[in-house]
């Protein structure tokens, strides 16, 4: 054990509770951390910023003795320990809350925290705690109810509960709000603060500035896994963040209104879904009419149903009813995605590897994948592979992926490049219909901008767009109107001039009634 | 002391892909002669005995050739499927049905001196196989059911039917009571093309196999679709590829295939319908050589030619040294067993270090 004893003859605030000094981690192919240091004070809100890739969740799990880094040292209270394993870790007193959970659905909130602690505990006791803990710090959770029936807000309190239970002294929480409502990014906050106030250090990771102007006391940004900055962020703009982050000025999208509305069409009438099994969400008679020349938003916390709806669209899980789903005017529920890719209906899944494409084929090979029918092949039923090459060479260079060429593997790009090559090759098949899932999700701030501007680009000339995305911010820059969804039903949309935030906010929390509400009384 | 670690490489290695199977042979090779020493065997004479006895005259390729053919041809209609991830285990009855299918055609028209017999017996063994392997690409595709267990058991099934056949409805008048058909014809034997050797024009079809199923692989849009149903089923999903169809084009080439290799087999060496056919074993040696080829129709070309060998081996072993021809079975089984190991090396690399540093970080922990 490489603990220390000296720490308990200084007071705790003589030394800063972690300090990195140096941390570098190699990868065979590329450097996650190189020469990183940073210092967290008790009671310090401590933000790590950086863009996706730019070595923020490695930096933490070698704070968190998940990984091993090879160059560097880490003190702990002004001692430098050596932290080999996350069990270690929470000996220390550090505790990590991660961005995908780790949660056993058929089990209940007791049940799941029970099997993460270290040692055996009396599940009535830890219940009590449970109870305990939540209530002191508005986190609201009923310790009997089966994880599957919380939202993904509640499931990210059971992680956070797990957490405080062990008393920790320094939280890491990566990436936590990107499953929240901004009502429930308000509530988090409130409940951080309560923490740090009491002398718990946090470190947050994250990429959105605003909200770690508004939260942390210290900023440490990263780009390419170097250190570019250490900052106040309360005196900083989010331009001057963004500038540390991305190494140039953040870039803007220009979405004047939609100019030439066109016919309709993509009309959903009275669409219902049961539910798949029973941890899916049920469609409930949606309602929605997409245009010619404009770009419909989807809003909502993700598992309301936007997954049952994008593969009811696209056809993947087609209806009964020919009539529920209109494509250009022709009755599309029973027609597979390769009919509906016949009437101008293309789609862009949110899973870019493994659905959006191959990820062990070639590029060239993935143009294939949608592109078939549109010129790749002769005599019916053979590959043209000029053609092919071609028109993924073509994609490459138009939409900027950086890649080997139409050769290199798909699982050989990055995410963002992944998914810019993705859209690229729909939008070059020529849509009249275009369905995006998650635009940006993962992909760097660059490449967002990037295709953002291309989504704007295509509804002016006259596609018509819907968007479904868990970020409010990128809905209200490039959307003409947004409906939220929330429990499998779809709101009336409304033109996104006319609401705001605050607005669509509440509509996605529309669940959060029945969230909270019930398990505070039998709390006690 | 050395500590040997499997370290997961950044990506699968291209080369192993292809050095895998070499590995697993040389393995093969090395256990194999062990084997012979514990059986009380000069481990070169064994040797000799095993791989080259068998081939150093004419009739020894001959015999090479003819059993390579059939392997090949149901190994390459197995990867069709099998690179769609449908796993047809049931050629062996997909091959017994091609046999009672062609031998049906032969008996039938026993008078007819007809060219056209064979090309009918070939129609009619192909027919037969894709019969028996229709059965599990319904069961599958209409409830759901695993091709895996619903093919392998039919094999049983198909070795019941020709035992009933044979013992029955076409034993032979004049056979003594054996339980065998009557010899065929003239018109239903396949032409020799070696003189000197039993190498049968049956060769040919595999040829045609080859070249149909490297084209295949190569350009045909279908074979695109299926491969990405086995890579990525979600992937074939979203562009709407239907898997219904992949299924059943996978278990159909098989079946196909293993129903020409049967009707080649009843054609060729056979010359009737007895018991022989549901005891080559080549439907299931053949998924050994699809895997050891890789499922690339010229990888598959060369693995059936080392497992015509090891059947071949078995033989002279039983012959020139005494031994249980069971023993080309243990070289088939050494082979797959060390292909499997070996395979984990595309994924995985082997780490070697002293235990002094794994000490070091034990100690850390």
């Amino acid at each position: 054990m490489t603990q220390a004893h000296s720490t308990q003859a200084h007071p705790p605030q003589a030394h800063p509770r972690l300090e990195l000094r140096n941390i570098s981690k190699y990868y065979p192919t590329i450097i996650a951390n190189k020469a990183v240091s940073l210092s967290v004070m008790p009671g310090e809100i401590h933000a790590v910023l950086g863009e996706n890739g730019a070595g923020k969740s490695t930096l933490m799990k070698a704070v968190y003795g998940v990984i091993k880094p090879e160059e560097g040292e880490i003190f702990w209270d002004g001692v430098a320990v050596n932290i080999s394993s996350p069990a270690q870790a929470r000996k220390l007193g550090i505790g990590m809350v991660f961005q995908h959970f780790s949660l056993f659905d058929t089990l209940t909130v007791v049940q799941n925290i029970s099997l993460a602690m270290d040692s055996k505990q009396d599940m009535g006791q830890l219940a009590q705690r449970i109870s305990e803990v939540s209530a002191r710090y508005g986190l609201p959770l009923n310790p009997h109810r089966l994880v599957h029936d919380l939202s993904v807000g509640e499931r990210q309190r059971v992680e956070i509960v797990r957490c405080l239970l062990q008393q920790p002294r320094l939280l890491i929480m990566d990436e936590p709000t990107s499953v929240l409502t901004p009502q429930a990014v308000n509530k988090l906050f409130a409940t951080l603060r309560r923490l740090a106030d009491e002398g718990c250090s946090i470190l947050y990771i994250s990429h959105k500035l605003d909200e770690i102007r508004a939260l942390c006391h210290k900023a440490t940004v990263l780009r390419m896994g170097q250190v570019t900055g250490v900052t106040d962020p309360r005196q900083e703009t989010s331009k001057s963040l963004a500038e540390m982050m991305i190494g140039k000025e953040l870039p803007v999208c220009d979405h004047p209104p939609a100019q030439h509305i066109g016919s309709e069409r993509l009309v959903v009438t009275q669409l219902s879904r049961a539910a798949d099994d029973q941890f899916g969400t049920s469609l409930k008679a949606i309602d929605l009419r997409v245009r010619g020349g404009e770009i419909l938003g989807i809003a909502g916390v993700s598992g309301n149903g936007q997954q049952e709806l994008l593969s009811a669209l696209s056809g993947e899980k087609p209806s009964e009813q020919p009539q529920d789903i209109q494509l250009n005017g022709t009755a599309a529920g029973r027609l597979n995605p390769a009919q509906r890719r016949q009437l101008g209906l293309r789609f862009i899944p949110e899973e870019r590897l493994g659905r959006g494409a191959v990820p062990e084929m070639s590029l060239a090979h993935n143009a294939l994948l949608t592109g078939h029918s549109q010129g790749m092949r002769r005599w019916g039923g053979f590959i043209d592979y000029r053609k092919m090459r071609a028109f993924s060479k073509a994609c490459i260079d138009k939409f900027n992926v950086k890649c080997s060429g139409p050769e290199a593997e798909a699982k050989s790009l990055s995410g963002g490049n992944v998914q810019k090559y993705i859209v690229g090759r729909e939008i070059m098949l020529k849509p009249e219909i275009l369905i995006v899932a998650q635009p940006t999700w993962g992909v760097d701030v660059g490449a967002a901008s990037f295709i953002r501007q291309t989504l704007v680009d295509l509804r002016d000339e006259g596609v018509a767009l819907l968007v479904v995305s868990e970020e409010l911010d990128e809905l209200f820059e490039i959307c003409d109107r947004i409906a939220v969804m929330s429990e499998g039903r779809l709101s009336a949309a409304k033109p996104i001039r006319a609401t705001n935030l605050e607005e669509i906010g509440l509509l996605m929390g529309g669940e959060m009634h029945t969230d909270s509400t019930p398990l505070a009384q039998e709390v006690a | 002391m050395l500590s040997i670690k499997l370290v997961p490489r950044p990506q699968p290695s291209k080369s192993m892909v292809y050095l895998s199977p070499l590995l697993a042979i040389g393995l093969m090779l090395v256990f194999g002669l062990i084997v012979f020493m514990f059986l009380g065997q000069n481990p070169v004479t064994a040797f000799h005995a095993f791989f080259i006895e068998p081939v150093n005259d004419l009739y020894g390729l001959g015999e090479l050739l003819i059993k390579a053919s059939p392997l090949a041809l149901i190994a390459l209609g197995l990867a069709v499927g099998f690179r769609a991830n449908i796993w047809n285990i049931g050629a062996e009855g997909q091959l017994i049905l091609g046999t009672i299918a062609a031998g049906g055609v032969a008996l039938w028209f026993y008078e007819s001196d007809s060219v056209f017999v064979l090309p009918l017996m070939f129609i009619a063994g192909a027919l037969g196989g894709m019969a028996w392997a229709a059965i599990p690409a319904f069961l599958r595709t209409r409830f759901n059911t695993n091709e895996i267990l619903v093919s392998l058991m039919l094999v049983y099934v198909a070795g019941m039917v020709l035992s009933w056949l044979i013992h029955g409805p076409w034993r032979d008048p004049d056979g003594f009571g054996f339980p065998q058909s009557r010899m065929f014809s003239d018109s239903a034997l396949l032409p020799l093309i070696i003189e000197g050797t039993r190498a049968h024009a049956g060769i040919f079809i595999t040829l045609l196999a080859l070249i149909v199923t490297t084209i295949f692989f190569r350009w045909g849009l279908l074979a695109f679709q299926m491969r990405v149903a086995g890579l990525a089923p979600k992937a074939a999903g979203y562009a709407g590829f239907n898997s219904q169809y992949t299924v059943w084009i996978g278990l159909l080439a098989g079946g196909a295939a293993a129903g020409l290799a049967g009707a080649s087999e009843a054609a060729g060496p056979f010359g009737q319908l007895d018991m022989a056919a549901s005891v080559t074993g080549y439907g299931f040696a053949a998924i050994i050589v699809a895997f050891v080829g890789r499922l690339h129709p010229v990888g598959i070309l060369f693995a059936s030619l080392l497992m015509a060998l090891l059947y071949l081996g078995g033989e002279s072993a039983q012959v020139n040294l005494a031994l249980p021809s069971a023993v080309s079975k243990v070289f088939q089984g050494l082979l797959l067993f060390f292909l499997l190991a070996t395979d984990v090396l595309i994924h995985f690399r082997l780490q070697f270090g002293s235990s002094n540093a794994a000490a070091r970080k034990a100690g850390a922990l």
